[in-house]
């Protein structure tokens, strides 16, 4: 039997397809891993809570009745979205919400396991792993609830909605590639998060989230461009049956995204030391 | 399978050096710095930046199949770090560490405990951190619960369970590992001694197959298990060897205090010199060979003018514990109440202490009431010198004989 020999150096002499080969060798490995901690947090936080799964959606909730209420009282009007206005809102929060989670698991996961991190060698991609399985949960739920609006409205359902599924793995896979990039640097400074956390609440409004997007104007152009508008659009219209003028957009979008996910995966993976040096006590 | 040799080297550490930076913001900054130099292969020789210093400097060493290397060192010596290297935790700054096999790491018990869940529940999370698979953990879950002795509260939150059972729930899932590099820092402390103890079972019993590095302030430890030690300060290498016995000795010297401090002092007395009448001076620690007499020397001033006094001269081994106290003076010590000066002299004869540094504290009452007068403690510092090593605080002579008798192959 042959021993495994690791070699620990300052140089890292392997060459990005070598790191990626190893970060997605790990995330093999490491599935029981993810799994595991996965099961322990969703275990951990319904049986400290009452009402448990309905904080998943209660914040998209809330916003969405809101702008409902907004206009329904007149107090702004809003162009017409094709579909009932509450349907339009309902389901741009949730989608919504489903975005910046996704964006803010992997720092959140990785910020969780500071205590481990600096004790512990194991596979650092399995944080990455049980963040997506928590998503995956919250996720599923707010869907369910989505599913629901659509069919107390009325919604036709068409056969779009068999594609639904994949736009909405494609939301999560775009959030977590974006999340990974943002981590390492998020993990030294707090300030990253804040930014994060305030830069999204700006972009809800440039984004078709609560309305859609204006004739004319300078925030047409912004939220033409804004690479979060294809995604909110395409998935809803998928789940409402309307043509997506911007699945050429879209396809670009996660075309882009998949090997900005592998250099994503690396970055983390070769910043984990260095981050753990930094905050270990 | 037991083919392997058992010379094999399986950790080899070469010239390695790890820096860290003194001040919070400015380390964070590097750390961008590093994250950027990263990306970018990281190739250049590293120097220290402004306010970063040396935490680990050059240490080298090599540990082969069945041994035991011990880390010794007072805090801050650059122990954890060096382990968090080994660990592949953080990388080093200069230098290389080539590990064979898997590695176990004693960092810290219990890793990814949720204190909501039951111990039972937190079994599999620690399995899974330090890399278990399912099936493995349920043909051994009651095993760990077995070892860990905590049957009764095993479907308790863990937020419930008192430190050491937490430690001995960690332990018992750590000690499933079989690991062929396994790295200890001090985590065993907090267990009741009855745990402890097992723990060191279940350590010499994987011993043989494994290559430990192993860190303690607790030398009775060390010097049981460890074979090589080394003595770090400041982050590099002090001492370096298979001589246990003189890097325990380093290491004591380093805390060998040279003052003596008063503990207790009601002004009636004052000590103006104590010493060892009959010993040789080396380094400045009076240094008496076993068997020789020992004999002290005491000077007091007497302030204010006292009857019978009673002396008790206490002897504590390196570690504080005292070990023994010299029988008190009787009657034939007499005190003249109209002295000044309080001038005398203390024999014990064969002096059987084992080899190493002990240190004497005198304390003095008035021998009618008890009431205590002065006491000082590390008034002297020795060394017993003895060629053989031994950790116990007594080498005690003694003679053996045969006993010819009839009986054919009886041993006494």
């Amino acid at each position: 039997m042959e021993l495994k020999t690791t070699v620990y150096q300052k140089e890292s002499k392997s060459n990005i397809t070598k790191l990626i080969k190893e970060s997605i060798k790990d995330i093999f490995v490491s599935r029981f891993l993810a799994q595991q901690l996965a099961i322990r947090d969703i275990k951990a936080q319904y049986r400290q809570s009452y009402f448990g799964v309905v904080w998943a959606f209660i914040t998209p909730l809330t916003t969405a009745l809101v702008w409902v209420i907004l206009s329904k009282s007149g107090t702004i009007s809003v162009t017409d979205t094709g579909v009932p206005y509450p349907v339009y809102v309902f389901s741009g929060t949730l989608l919504w919400s489903i975005i910046t989670e996704s964006i803010n698991a992997p720092m959140m996961n990785t910020n969780a396991a500071r205590g481990i991190l600096s004790k512990i060698n194991f596979p650092k991609e399995a944080l990455i792993v049980s963040g997506i399985y928590k998503l995956l949960l919250s996720s599923l739920m707010k869907i369910a609830l989505l599913l629901f609006f659509l069919l107390a409205y009325g919604v036709d359902f068409s056969f779009s909605i068999l594609l639904f599924p994949l736009v909405f793995l494609s939301i999560v896979f775009f959030g977590t590639t974006i999340g990974l990039f943002i981590t390492p640097v998020g993990m030294l400074y707090n300030d990253v998060g804040k930014i994060i956390s305030m830069g999204l609440g700006f972009l809800m409004y440039a984004t078709p989230v609560v309305y859609g997007i204006p004739k004319v104007g300078i925030m047409k152009t912004v939220m033409e461009i804004n690479p979060l508008t294809p995604l909110i659009l395409t998935s809803r219209d998928l789940l409402v049956g309307q043509n997506s003028e911007y699945s050429i957009y879209y396809m670009g979008i996660m075309l882009l995204c998949i090997p900005l996910f592998f250099l994503g995966l690396v970055f983390y993976r070769i910043s984990i030391p260095i981050i753990v040096e930094r905050m270990s006590a | 399978m037991k083919k392997m040799k058992d010379n094999e080297i399986l950790v080899k550490v070469e010239h390695l050096s790890k820096k860290f930076c003194k001040d919070l913001k400015t380390s964070l900054w590097y750390g961008i710095k590093d994250l950027c130099n990263n990306l970018l292969g990281n190739k250049k020789q590293r120097f220290l930046r402004p306010d970063e210093f040396w935490a680990v400097k050059d240490i080298n060493f090599e540990l082969r199949r069945g041994e035991c290397l011990g880390l010794i060192g007072h805090n801050g010596a650059g122990k954890s770090t060096l382990l968090k290297i080994l660990n592949g935790l953080i990388n080093p700054d200069e230098g290389k560490v080539t590990i064979k096999g898997r590695v176990g790491a004693l960092i810290e018990l219990g890793a990814g405990f949720n204190p909501i869940l039951s111990g039972r529940e937190n079994i599999y999370n620690n399995g899974a951190v330090l890399g278990f698979t399912k099936s493995e953990i349920n043909s051994k879950i009651e095993e760990i619960i077995d070892f860990a002795e905590i049957r009764e509260f095993i479907d308790m939150p863990v937020q419930n369970y008192s430190s050491g059972m937490k430690v001995r729930l960690g332990f018992a899932v750590a000690a499933q590992m079989k690991p062929d590099v396994l790295i200890i820092d001090e985590v065993l402390a907090v267990g009741d001694l009855g745990f402890v103890l097992k723990c060191f079972k279940t350590i010499d019993t994987i011993l043989p197959e494994t290559a430990i590095i192993f860190v303690s302030h607790s030398m009775p430890m060390v010097s049981r298990i460890c074979n090589q030690i080394i003595l770090m300060e400041h982050g590099k290498t002090e001492f370096q060897g298979g001589d246990i016995g003189k890097a325990i000795d380093l290491y004591y010297t380093r805390f060998a205090q040279s003052e003596s401090n008063a503990v207790f002092d009601d002004g009636s007395l004052t000590l103006e010199k104590a010493e060892i009448f009959n010993a040789i001076y080396e380094k400045n620690i009076p240094q008496l060979r076993w068997g020789e007499n020992l004999v002290l020397y005491f000077k007091l001033k007497v302030k204010v003018p006292a009857d019978s006094l009673e002396f008790s001269i206490i002897i504590n081994d390196k570690e504080q514990r005292s070990v023994a106290v010299l029988q008190r003076n009787d009657e034939s010590l007499n005190l003249n109440p109209h002295n000044t000066i309080i001038e005398f002299k203390v024999t014990h004869q064969n002096l059987q202490f084992s080899k190493g540094i002990y240190s004497l504290s005198l304390g003095i009452r008035k021998k009618a009431t008890k009431i205590p007068v002065l006491r000082i403690n590390d008034i002297i510092t020795f060394q017993v010198v003895h060629p053989e090593e031994i950790w116990e605080p007594f080498l005690l002579k003694s003679k053996f004989e045969m006993i010819n008798n009839n009986y054919k192959s009886k041993i006494v």
